[in-house]
């Protein structure tokens, strides 16, 4: 099983940096995704991935009967799932919320933090889009 | 024990919610805020007294025994780092009250004022590797909050550039956990220090390594992966930039420091030179950028970077002393740093603008804020008797002493660079007659403003001053909390028990 995913790790990631290179955000925000999914993949992976029972201890016992699987990385992605999930949509409203503004979505034309001159006389209220 | 190390994150969460439900009515929320901070200070001070007493403190959460639940750990860089925290969160709150309008307050100021005061301190006290990555995200998602709260054009365009360069250091972060635990099958500091010594593969603990260094390099806003700090601190109101400046990237070298003494100390050789490398480019790279600006705040913003290459120094060079450097440049820095940011606010009030070439005159207008950007100025360059010169005497101290003359003098070139950009801020804001002739003046500013403004900034540059001329208790303290680091026993004592 290993075999399979470890590569399928490796596949997201190169996806997603192709994907986050691009000046689109939207593009960007893509990468991030698979980013995280890659991330999430990555601790499951590595908890170690064996054909074993539910970690259930039966009724009238104090520890399970037979080898269970270990359920902490489970744990730990899902948790990371979740909180991945409550910052991709946060991004995903900051970038709509930054399209209806700024009025782009390509982060090279965003130059409304940091203007292009660098002479002393830009009036920093004023961004422009080149 | 459990209370005493879970109210520094218990306080701020319960602050938040109160401010939530009362959002609605005007001014509550900033005496809840204030409120709030004396209480996070009042409980900082009880822990800190507490580690003083009686050494490393630990708790178990839920009640699991050690390497199997989470846990909180104090020892005195913990504590130290969430009484300056709480010492920050204070200032910033008082000052708060006449820098956040209303409408920020309304949208929930306050309430995400607070998540960020507990996501720091819950990421300063955790005693477990997964637990430190949710305090980061509660950390980061309070401050994303921050950073965009009432969308102005610059704070979107500075907020999309650092949600998406710490979110990429998130998911870093994450892969180097799960690499982690599938190596050593623990996630618990203390049980991570002693179970990296049995691990065979140490190629893959190195390259691990690697990862978390630029997971938490991209918070800690390190050499080549800074960029979104001086894209996005100049944007959202002063307060909001000063607690961001004080505290969210020494998260990220308090990470380092704890991660490289503790867990990751296999291969010093490898990863420490790599920090090294960073450390040295980062002093670098951060003044020269500050030489070029010409906006206060954004100055401000790229010696935040290059200050940070200090702190890194000290714990790659890996002495004793380098280390007792380390943790006196972080407790100074913070204070310092967050004051700068402070007096900017105050200055663009006076004077109309965070533009260098459209302000002047303040020196003969406002003598007494002059003296107060004078002592953190001077001290974040390092002149003798200020914070500033003794943390700085300790790095090049413990450089020389090892013989790296290349990084001590690069250490002291950048502080005389250091000095370069703070003169010019003194020479454009303070010392040039105001371009359009105005006379800024303090009296100027409503009276109740006034203070709100100036008792912060005159509180942290008293504490300068007074870590200046007394250094050695706190020198002293440093000394501690570096050897605590150095040999992290009791820590582990602490944390798992007696057995090992």
């Amino acid at each position: 099983m290993e075999t399979v995913l470890a590569p399928l790790v490796g596949i997201l990631v190169a996806a997603s940096v192709y994907l986050m290179l691009a000046r689109n955000l939207i593009r960007f925000l893509f990468g991030l995704v698979l980013l995280s999914n890659a991330a999430n993949l990555t601790i499951f992976i590595a908890g170690g991935l064996t054909p074993a029972m539910p970690p259930l201890v039966p009724e009238g016992l104090a520890r399970p009967a037979e080898v269970v699987a270990n359920a902490l990385p489970q744990a730990l992605v899902l948790t990371a799932i979740v909180i991945g999930f409550g910052l991709l949509a946060f991004a995903l409203v900051l970038v709509y919320r930054g399209y209806r503004v700024l009025g782009t979505l390509d982060s090279d034309a965003m130059r409304f933090a940091e203007p292009d001159e660098i002479a002393p006389d830009t009036s920093r209220s004023e961004g422009r889009v080149p | 024990m459990s209370w005493l190390l879970s109210l520094p994150i218990v306080l701020p969460f319960a602050m938040a919610i109160l401010a939530f439900l009362f959002r609605a009515n005007g001014r509550s929320g900033r005496w809840l805020s204030i409120g709030g901070s004396v209480l996070l200070l009042a409980a900082a001070v009880g822990l800190m007294i507490a580690v003083l007493q009686r050494g490393v403190i630990a708790a178990q959460m839920g009640g699991w025994p050690a390497p199997f639940g989470i846990t909180l750990v104090a020892d005195l860089l913990s504590a130290v780092m969430v009484v300056i925290t709480a010492i920050i969160g204070l200032a910033v709150a008082i000052y708060a009250l006449a820098d956040i309008d209303a409408r920020r307050e309304a949208l929930g100021y306050h309430v995400l004022f607070q998540v960020l005061l507990a996501g720091v301190s819950g990421a300063f006290l955790t005693g477990d590797l997964f637990n430190l990555y949710v305090w980061f995200e509660v950390m980061l998602i309070a401050s994303f909050g921050l950073l965009v709260l009432g969308g102005d054009k610059e704070q979107l365009d500075g907020g999309i550039k650092y949600v998406a360069l710490n979110l990429v250091s998130t998911a870093m972060f994450l892969s180097g956990i799960g690499m982690l635990y599938g190596l050593t099958g623990t996630l618990n500091m203390a049980d991570l220090h002693l179970a990296v010594r049995d691990v065979e593969n140490t190629g893959l603990l190195t390259v691990i390594a690697v990862l978390f260094i630029v997971a938490f390099g991209v918070k800690a806003a390190v050499f080549p992966l800074f960029f979104w700090l001086p894209a996005s601190y100049h944007t959202p109101p002063v307060a909001i930039s000063a607690i961001f400046a004080g505290l969210l990237t020494k998260v990220g070298v308090y990470a380092l420091i704890r991660m490289f003494t503790m867990v990751f100390t296999q291969d010093i050789g490898y990863t420490h030179g790599l920090l090294l490398a960073i450390a040295v480019l980062t002093m670098i790279t951060g003044v020269l950028g500050a030489a070029a600006q010409n906006e206060f705040r954004k100055i401000l913003s790229f010696h935040i970077v290059s200050q940070i290459g200090y702190m890194v120094l000290g714990l790659a060079l890996y002495t004793p002393l380098a280390l007792v450097g380390a943790v006196f440049y972080l407790v100074h820095h913070i204070i310092v740093k967050a004051n700068l940011f402070l007096v900017s606010g105050i200055a663009k009030r006076l004077t109309g603008s965070f533009n260098l070439a459209a302000v002047g005159g303040l020196y003969k207008s406002s003598p007494l804020l002059a003296v107060l950007f004078l002592v953190p100025a001077f001290s974040l360059a390092g002149f003798p008797p200020l914070s500033g010169f003794w943390a700085k005497f300790l790095l090049v101290k413990a450089s020389l002493d090892i013989g790296a003359y290349l990084v001590a003098g690069t250490a002291l070139l950048v502080g005389i660079l250091t000095v370069f950009s703070m003169t010019k801020i003194w020479a454009e804001v303070f010392w040039k007659p105001h371009p359009e002739d105005v006379a800024p003046a303090l009296r100027l500013v409503e009276r109740g403003n006034l203070t709100a403004l100036l008792v912060p900034v005159t509180g942290l540059a008293v504490m300068t001053v007074m870590i200046g001329f007394f250094p050695e208790p706190f020198i002293g303290f440093a000394e501690r909390a570096a050897a605590q680091l150095l040999d992290p026993t009791g820590y582990v004592t602490a944390v798992l028990g007696a057995s090992p």
